[in-house]
Parts: C-alpha cells; sequence; structure tokens
C-alpha cells in the first residue's frame, strides 16, 4: 500500500450524514474480480441523472473539484455493508483522505487498510470546514499524519486520533497481514493449546 | 459473590469469547484474534485470493473455512449458463479459488447452497462461543447463537485465508434488554426495526450488542437471527444472545454439529458461555416490547422508521439542520409525503428474503397471511429462500404453492433482490415493500424504493397492494 505521509489539498464537500457504501460505490460494481476500475463507480448514482448524464451540481462532476485529495464527509462516513471496494474506488478516484465526525467501523478498518486516511475531527471543526470550502472551494488544508495535525489556512492547528499501529502501517505502507505472519509460532502453539487443530468441515 | 454487584471477576459473554480467542496482545497494537469459522462468498473474496498468490501463501486452515455462492448468484433457470458475463465471471472464479487452496464450495448446484448466513446456521457449524467471520456485514446474524460474528474487509479475508486469524481493536458492549411479550402480528423484525430507530443507524457504533431479555429468551433461533442481522444497521458489528435450551435444540443433531460424546462436552462449555450476574456493559438500554407495533421504514437508511400507523416526521419540525437536510434528501427521494401515514400508500413490488427472513419460519409466517389470497393486481410478488434446504422444506410443506396460487414468483436460493447483482431488482421510481435490511438509495436498483417491514407486512401489504397492518388480516 502506498505509504502515507503529508498531503495539501482542497476538500470536496459531501457532507451528508450516514452516506453509506452503496453510494460510495453500488453493488452492480461488485462483480470485478480485480480492484482496478472502480472509480468508474464511485457515487454514481449521484453523479448522473436517471438519463445518464452528469450531474453538473454534484461535487465530483465540478471542475474545482477535480484535483482535491480529501473528502469532507458526514456523520457516520461509510456505513452498511462491509465492500472494500468503497475505499478501493475512492482511491481511484484520487482521494487519499476522508475527514469526517464519524466513521462506521467497517469502513475505518479497510480505508487504513488502503492507505486511505480517515480523519477524525469536532463538529465546530467540521463546520469551520464546511463553511472554508463553501466560501472558497480552492481553501486548502494540509494533513500531517506523523504528528496527527490537520492545519487550516491562516495557520490553525487541530489535532486528530488515530492507533499507533495504523500509523505506522500508514507512515510506512506497512501490509498488516506481515505483522500476523510473524507471530505463527504462537498461532501455532494457541492452536495446540486451545483444541483448534481439528478440523470443522 | 453478591448477586447483582459487579465484580471484577464478572465476565459478559463478549468478553468470554473474546479472551478464549486471544492469541496476542501487544501493547499499542489490536489483539491478534483465533477464527474458528470463516466464510466465503463470490464477491469479497476474488482480491484476497489474488493476494495470496501474490506472496505465495496457502490457506492456513481449509477445514475451519467455506465457501458458498449467493451474491451474484441466478435465481433462475440454473440448469443454463449465468447469462451476466461478470457475474459468471466472478462465479467461476470462486469455483478455481476454492479448487486450488482446497476449500469446501457450495457451488451453483449444491444441495447445501444458500445465502451464507443462512447455510453456516442451518448446516450446524455455526456454534456457541465461536469467533466467526466473513466478508460480509450481515455476519452478525450468527451471534443468535451466542458466538462472536461479525463482517470484514477483504483485506481481512486475506488475512484470515493466510492465518486463521484477524487484528481487532476492543469493542465495547451495549446490552440492550426487550422486556415483555410481543403481540401478534409483531415480530423479531420489528424489534430492531424499532431498536435502530431509537439509536439511529450509527447509534452503536464501535460497540458489540448483546440482546437479552424475556422478549429475546422468547424467539426461536430463526428470529433470533433475524435480530442479530440487523446489528450493522445501528453501526454495531456484531449482536449476541445467550445461548441457551432453544439454541441447542436447534443445533442438536445438525451435520457438522459436535455428535454424542463431542456434543455432551461442548454443550458443558456453551452453558458458562452466558453472562456472569453482575457482568458490567459500556451501554445499556432497555426497550418494552408490549405495546410494539409493526414497524415501517420511510426513509433511506435502516434507522428511519416509525411504527406503521404512525405518520411520516416533517422535516419542518426538525431543529438540527444537518438532519433536517438529510430527511428532507430522503423523503425527496422515496417521494413521500411528510406528516401523512404510510398506511395506505400503493406499491409495486414485494420481496419476501435475505439473509434477513428468507428461513422457513419467515416464510410460513408470510405463506398464512397469503394463503387462499390473491396478490392485488399489477404487484409484483417475489418470494426467495434462503437456501436450498429452505426451499425444499417450503415445497414439501406446499408453502410454494400458496405464493404461486396467490400470483408471486417462487424461485432458488440468494441473496437475490436484497442486493439486485444478479437481475432481480426494482425498474427506477417502483416503490417496494421488502423483508430485507437495507433501504439506501438504489439498493434494490437505481432509482427503486424501499421500505422496510417484517415478512408478514410485506405478505398483507401484497394482498392490497397498498401498506398494510398485517394485523388486521391475521
Amino acid at each position: 500500500m502506498q505509504p502515507f505521509t503529508n498531503i495539501t489539498s482542497h476538500m470536496i464537500p459531501i457532507p451528508y450524514p450516514n452516506v453509506d457504501t452503496d453510494q460510495i460505490i453500488p453493488a452492480v460494481y461488485l462483480k470485478v474480480t480485480g480492484k482496478d476500475g472502480l472509480a468508474e463507480g464511485l457515487f454514481f448514482g449521484w453523479r448522473y441523472k436517471a438519463d445518464g448524464t452528469p450531474d453538473p451540481e454534484f461535487p465530483l462532476n465540478r471542475p474545482e473539484f477535480q484535483d482535491a485529495q480529501i473528502l469532507l464527509s458526514g456523520d457516520n462516513f461509510g456505513c452498511g455493508s462491509s465492500r472494500e471496494h468503497a475505499p478501493w474506488a475512492l482511491e481511484g478516484w484520487g482521494i487519499r483522505a476522508v475527514i469526517s465526525t464519524s466513521f462506521a467501523d467497517i469502513f475505518h478498518n479497510n480505508s487504513l487498510k488502503n492507505g486511505l486516511l480517515p480523519v477524525l475531527v469536532p463538529p465546530d471543526v467540521h463546520r469551520d470546514l464546511l463553511i472554508l470550502t463553501e466560501d472558497d472551494p480552492q481553501s486548502r488544508v494540509t494533513i500531517e499524519l506523523e504528528a496527527q495535525r490537520l492545519i487550516l489556512p491562516g495557520g490553525r492547528e487541530v489535532t486528530f486520533p488515530i492507533d499507533a499501529f495504523n500509523k505506522y502501517c500508514m507512515l510506512s505502507g506497512t501490509d498488516a497481514l506481515g505483522y500476523l505472519l510473524s507471530h505463527k509460532n504462537q498461532i501455532e502453539a494457541f492452536e495446540t493449546t486451545h483444541s483448534k487443530h481439528e478440523n470443522l468441515l | 459473590m453478591t448477586p447483582g454487584v459487579a465484580n471484577e471477576r464478572s465476565q459478559t459473554l463478549f468478553d468470554k469469547i473474546w479472551e478464549q480467542h486471544l492469541v496476542v496482545q501487544e501493547p499499542d497494537s489490536p489483539a491478534v484474534l483465533f477464527i474458528d469459522l470463516h466464510l466465503l462468498h463470490e464477491v469479497t473474496s476474488p482480491q484476497a485470493f489474488a493476494g495470496l498468490r501474490e506472496k505465495g501463501l496457502r490457506v492456513r486452515r481449509p477445514g475451519r473455512t467455506m465457501a458458498t455462492m449467493d451474491h451474484s448468484s441466478p435465481t433462475k433457470n440454473l440448469d443454463f449458463p449465468v447469462e451476466d458475463e461478470q457475474a459468471h465471471h466472478q462465479l467461476r472464479q470462486l469455483q478455481i479459488n476454492c479448487m486450488e487452496f482446497g476449500i469446501r464450495l457450495l457451488d451453483l448446484h449444491d444441495p447445501d447452497r444458500g445465502i451464507v448466513h443462512v447455510v453456516g446456521p442451518e448446516m450446524g457449524l455455526t456454534q456457541p462461543g465461536m469467533t466467526i467471520v466473513c466478508g460480509d456485514s450481515h455476519t452478525s446474524t450468527h451471534g443468535a447463537f451466542g458466538a462472536l460474528a461479525f463482517g470484514i474487509g477483504t483485506s481481512e479475508v486475506e488475512q484470515v485465508l493466510a492465518t486463521q486469524c484477524l487484528l481487532q481493536t476492543r469493542p465495547r458492549t451495549f446490552r440492550v434488554v426487550f422486556e415483555g411479550h410481543l403481540p401478534k402480528g409483531v415480530t423479531s423484525k420489528d424489534m430492531i426495526l424499532a431498536l435502530i430507530a431509537h439509536i439511529g443507524t450509527g447509534g452503536a457504533t464501535g460497540h458489540v450488542f448483546e440482546y437479552a431479555g424475556s422478549a429475546v429468551q422468547a424467539l426461536g433461533m430463526e428470529a433470533r437471527m433475524t435480530l442479530c442481522n440487523m446489528s450493522i444497521e445501528a453501526g454495531a458489528r456484531a449482536g449476541l444472545i445467550a445461548p441457551d435450551v432453544t439454541t441447542f435444540e436447534y443445533l442438536a443433531g445438525r451435520p457438522f454439529a459436535p455428535q454424542e460424546n463431542a456434543w455432551d462436552e461442548a454443550l458443558k462449555e456453551w452453558q458458562n458461555l452466558p453472562s456472569d450476574e453482575g457482568a458490567v456493559y459500556d451501554r445499556s438500554l432497555t426497550l418494552d416490547v408490549s405495546n410494539l407495533d409493526p414497524m415501517i421504514t420511510y426513509g433511506t437508511n435502516p434507522g428511519m422508521g416509525i411504527p406503521i400507523n404512525e405518520t411520516v416526521p416533517d422535516p419542518a419540525l426538525v431543529q438540527d439542520a444537518g438532519h433536517r437536510d438529510s430527511l428532507e434528501k430522503a423523503l425527496k427521494y422515496m417521494q413521500i409525503q411528510p406528516g401523512r401515514p404510510l398506511l395506505d400508500l400503493p406499491v409495486n413490488v414485494i420481496f419476501i428474503g435475505s439473509c434477513t427472513n428468507s428461513r422457513i419460519s419467515d416464510l410460513r409466517q408470510a405463506a398464512e397471511v397469503l394463503r387462499g389470497r390473491k396478490v392485488a393486481l399489477g404487484v409484483k410478488l417475489l418470494v426467495v429462500p434462503g437456501s436450498e434446504e429452505v426451499r425444499r422444506q417450503a415445497e414439501a410443506e406446499g408453502l410454494h404453492n400458496v405464493f404461486i396460487d396467490a400470483g408471486g414468483e417462487w424461485r432458488y436460493s440468494g441473496c437475490s433482490m436484497c442486493i439486485a447483482m444478479n437481475g432481480d431488482q426494482l425498474q427506477p421510481g417502483e416503490l417496494a415493500i421488502s423483508t430485507s435490511n437495507r433501504n439506501f438509495e438504489g439498493r434494490q436498483g437505481p432509482g427503486g424504493r424501499t421500505i422496510l417491514a417484517s415478512p408478514l407486512t410485506a405478505a398483507a401489504s401484497a394482498i392490497n397492494g397498498r401498506i398494510t397492518d398485517p394485523r388486521t388480516m391475521i
């Protein structure tokens, strides 16, 4: 996975609460066996009108947001299905971080395993960020993962939480599978002492 | 120890399962948890197998792994090649992966095939005290047996395939006590919809539910599965119910349940699983179901639900701007008027199925309402059993004829119109009453509108062609 250090970017506002993974990537795009090309389906139902033409009002279709790397979302972002296709689609589109007041658990886990940083901010900061981007869509913020710091235009700094393990994996681009594999002996010992050697099937 | 007083050795059901599966817990790292049973399906596994191949890894415990075909699988014409080329390729890929890595696969023609969360319990693979994962958020269903079961992403599927372990941060616990007796015509689907409406669709994020109380104890296993199934719709990754006599009776004699001496030993362990007296939870909530009405959703997430005879909330009366906007957006999508009742609203499609409500008891309930009656003119009824075993049982009881005689369609098992990946889907603008679990925009097909309800409410509404209180028909 791609390491995450610092990014500076303007933000794409999709501030509704409870944006579910069916909106992020509809199920019809889940029939793939790889991870590529999913950006095509990102927010498909909101990006396109019923007649198939792009909705010019939707942020992903607006020219000023084409190169943005940060999504500014609402409460409980990524709720619903466990599809990892959601972070794959966001990353495929070029999103590197999502800022919100809360994230659904599975989406949060899936994002961290793909170098997509969930940035948790308090409601007042979230509101200020929304005002900023409404006022000037080019308003840029900086996310510094090492310092766990979000820097707003004008220099205001806000810290955000991330656990030490995921921070290490994100900064170094490490796949957590390596950590599990390094415990092979303990797993073997556990299977022996807990009678888990037998098969169920 | 004094009953009812917190004791540091008092443990919840969750605590016990967690500790029994803890392989390693290093400081500043997530726990390494051993996984007893790993279930797979065609949609969230191919990239995980590709990862194994890239890294030259094998599946550590094929004997604790099982795969089924459910999400993109067709529910009719099973003897013909799968029409959808992409779905065909994905199903074939699962076949190749299972062959190469030595995993038992319930393929399209396997008599045991079905929705992953229906077949696991049915085969007796799902057992109390287990840790169970699957690349599917409704894995919470298996919690009905007192197993810690939750949905995972594809990277985690790869991790479990390679190591039979998962990295997890310990969640908090949330005890929900349902007291009282469920009135006639009200089901566990209504209980869970009421809970989600009460705490909101993100109300239990970071938590694992434990459902308890007299109303939960009174439920059969299939109704308990319905309850646990939708835990994720309140944001909880898992929902557990303490195993009891009902659980043991369901399991006894199932093909993969322990037999003879092993059964006696297992039973002893299972009986120790229920939470200890005085065990402490991070959060608790008590709901009385004695006056519960059938529940129904009006919006675009499962938390937007009301009792069937109430009126739809009015955004104008909502204080918080964010919630007001989201309610307005939902009602606009649903083309539903605020401040008005949902009863008698005309519907186009009735879907009875999904891992929430496709088991034999669900079909019996629907058939009880539909027997000797006809679906309203112009209304489409689709009944999709949760597994081939459920299908055979329903056919043995003649339930399929009840559905067909009423004017409905009777299909082979699968996820079908719950996720609309296999061609079973709503047309744009159509309004469905669905016994499934998600009413998200476009969930049952682009532009489709979904109202979630119990099989009783769905069946009653099919007959009238309008949203109907099932208590008027039973």
